[in-house]
């Protein structure tokens, strides 16, 4: 049993200068077999193992990582999370994981610091508002919370924004969902990372999955840079790599990779306390508790797995924030990265069984994977535990470029991929 | 970001084109008779390789011809440029 996080463990450990805290998680060499294992050791693949071994008891599983626990697209996203999707089935699957975020750094007792700060997208011409303000609409008949502003009500909200109509791409209006905000993205792979290995998950770190053996229809085991694991259960949830793996099992996804860009700019002192997205000219923003801006870019159209995206891309980004922002004029930023998203023709995710029995796949969250990650760790551990889709996860099945039944967010999501 | 030599005009800032994805996809000879499964392979099914791509590319702020492009998407570098109908290069 670990040690409660609390005020309590924080007085009594700041009395040894926090040099006694134990281990949030066990770095063990991996066993000869396991009942399942996770690939990848980002958000999504732990809470999916945490979810395997707490709803479903599943005890003898493993989470293994080629790099480090969060350091991947974990640590490379903007942190943004919100529900506000059009068609039910993402509506559906969306505010599922907001609902889980709204509790979880009481059931993790790891402080993941959401922050329910709000999140605005604009409007920037006539189209953008029949699109919000239809998406509003089926927002509400989702149950889901969501607002038009018009924009009086943007400035208000958000005061430091540029509502002149002499701009490029004026403020026309924009929707607002009050409970969506954000999270301290490394906090959640953490607290995931922490909760699984106290139920006995092992987590290995340093483990390239290096090929999937299979026999006849179903599979076997992992080879690795750590030798062969022995399962008849693999859960991929590799994010930007999926396809690489699943072509070592032999198998095609609707899948392309390509970089994704965000920036963050130095501190500053409290300036904007919400999130504010546009699809129009593809720019995002909102603040760190440590002061830094953050902000993210659109992906890049090629396929690159290279972790660097275009410069053009960064630039036009940069020219819209200070179209809308002109008081961060003289901001300097401090970095800049890229990470690799693996997008869907449809820009759902998958999160399925494939054609392989005892091999499933979690991928294909494109842009905007962080915001699901607690839900989609419940429903692709229901996934593995059951061999059958939660009913929440039915329409994000692989079969549906098959069927031609796609959930089409493409534009739809209030956020371009 | 990288340069690409565009076989028409010569090198050419990336920002230039456009990326027109995995080449040498045939569109179905018939595409009556084919079946559900052959058409989401057709249409959605890519190789998405780290590694060596073959793929195509499009001069949209230039001549506006397609081309075709070898690229090592783990790196962007390119390897070699073809013009659409030639045969792709062989391993050198």
């Amino acid at each position: 049993m670990k040690n409660k996080y609390s005020i309590f463990s924080l007085v009594k450990n700041a009395f040894s200068y926090h040099e006694n805290w134990e281990k949030a998680w066990k770095d063990p060499e991996p066993k000869k077999e396991y009942d399942a294992i996770i690939v990848g050791g980002g958000g999504h693949g732990l809470a999916t193992a945490y979810y395997l071994a707490k709803k479903h008891k599943m005890k003898n599983i493993a989470v293994v990582e080629k790099g480090w626990i969060g350091g991947g697209n974990t640590g490379r996203n903007t942190t943004i999370i919100r529900s506000n999707y059009l068609w039910d089935a993402s509506a559906g699957l969306y505010d599922h994981a907001l609902k889980i975020w709204e509790g979880l750094s009481q059931e993790l007792n790891y402080n993941v610091m959401f922050s329910q700060r709000g999140v605005i997208n604009l409007a920037h011409n006539l189209q953008d508002i029949r699109d919000l303000k239809r998406r509003t609409h089926a927002n509400r008949l989702n149950g889901i919370d969501a607002v038009y502003l018009n924009t009086e009500e943007v400035k208000k909200f958000c005061p430091i924004i540029n509502t002149s109509p002499e701009i490029r791409y004026p403020v026309l209006g924009g929707t607002l969902q009050k409970r969506a905000g954000t999270a301290r993205h490394d906090a959640v792979a953490w607290g995931y990372a922490r909760g699984a290995d106290e139920m006995g998950v092992d987590i290995i770190q340093n483990c390239e999955v290096k090929g999937i053996k299979r026999n006849g229809d179903s599979v076997e085991g992992i080879e690795t840079t750590k030798g062969f694991i022995k399962t008849n259960k693999i859960g991929v949830v590799a994010a930007g790599h999926s396809s690489v793996i699943a072509n070592m099992a032999g198998l095609r996804l609707p899948l392309e990779s390509k970089p994704l860009q965000a920036l963050v700019s130095e501190p500053v002192k409290p300036v904007i306390d919400t999130v504010v997205m546009s699809n129009a000219v593809h720019a995002y923003v909102s603040q760190s508790d440590k002061g830094e801006l953050v902000i993210g870019a659109g992906t890049d159209d090629y396929v690159s797995y290279s972790q660097k995206g275009s410069h053009d891309i960064v630039e036009g980004t940069l020219n819209a924030i200070l179209e809308l922002y002109p008081i961060f004029s003289r901001m300097r930023m401090l970095r800049q990265w890229g990470g690799i998203v693996d997008i869907c023709p449809d820009a759902s995710p998958i999160i399925s069984k494939t054609s392989i029995k005892g091999l499933y796949f979690n991928c294909g969250w494109g842009t905007g994977g962080f915001k699901a990650t607690p839900g989609s760790g419940d429903l692709f551990a229901h996934t593995i535990a059951n061999d059958e889709p939660h009913k929440l996860n039915a329409a994000f099945n692989l079969n549906r470029f098959v069927s031609g039944d796609l959930v089409d967010e493409h534009g739809a999501a209030a956020v371009a991929h | 970001m990288f340069i690409i030599n565009c076989p028409y005009c010569g090198e050419r800032e990336q920002s230039e084109f456009k990326a027109g994805g995995e080449a040498h996809i045939v569109r179905p000879k018939q595409p009556t008779e084919l079946s559900d499964d052959q058409w989401a392979e057709y249409l959605f099914m890519r190789k998405n390789i780290k590694g060596i791509q073959f793929e195509r590319w499009v001069h949209s702020h230039g001549c506006r011809k397609w081309f075709n492009v070898v690229r090592d998407t783990s790196n962007d570098v390119i390897k070699a440029v073809y013009k659409m109908g030639e045969k792709p290069p062989t391993k050198k």
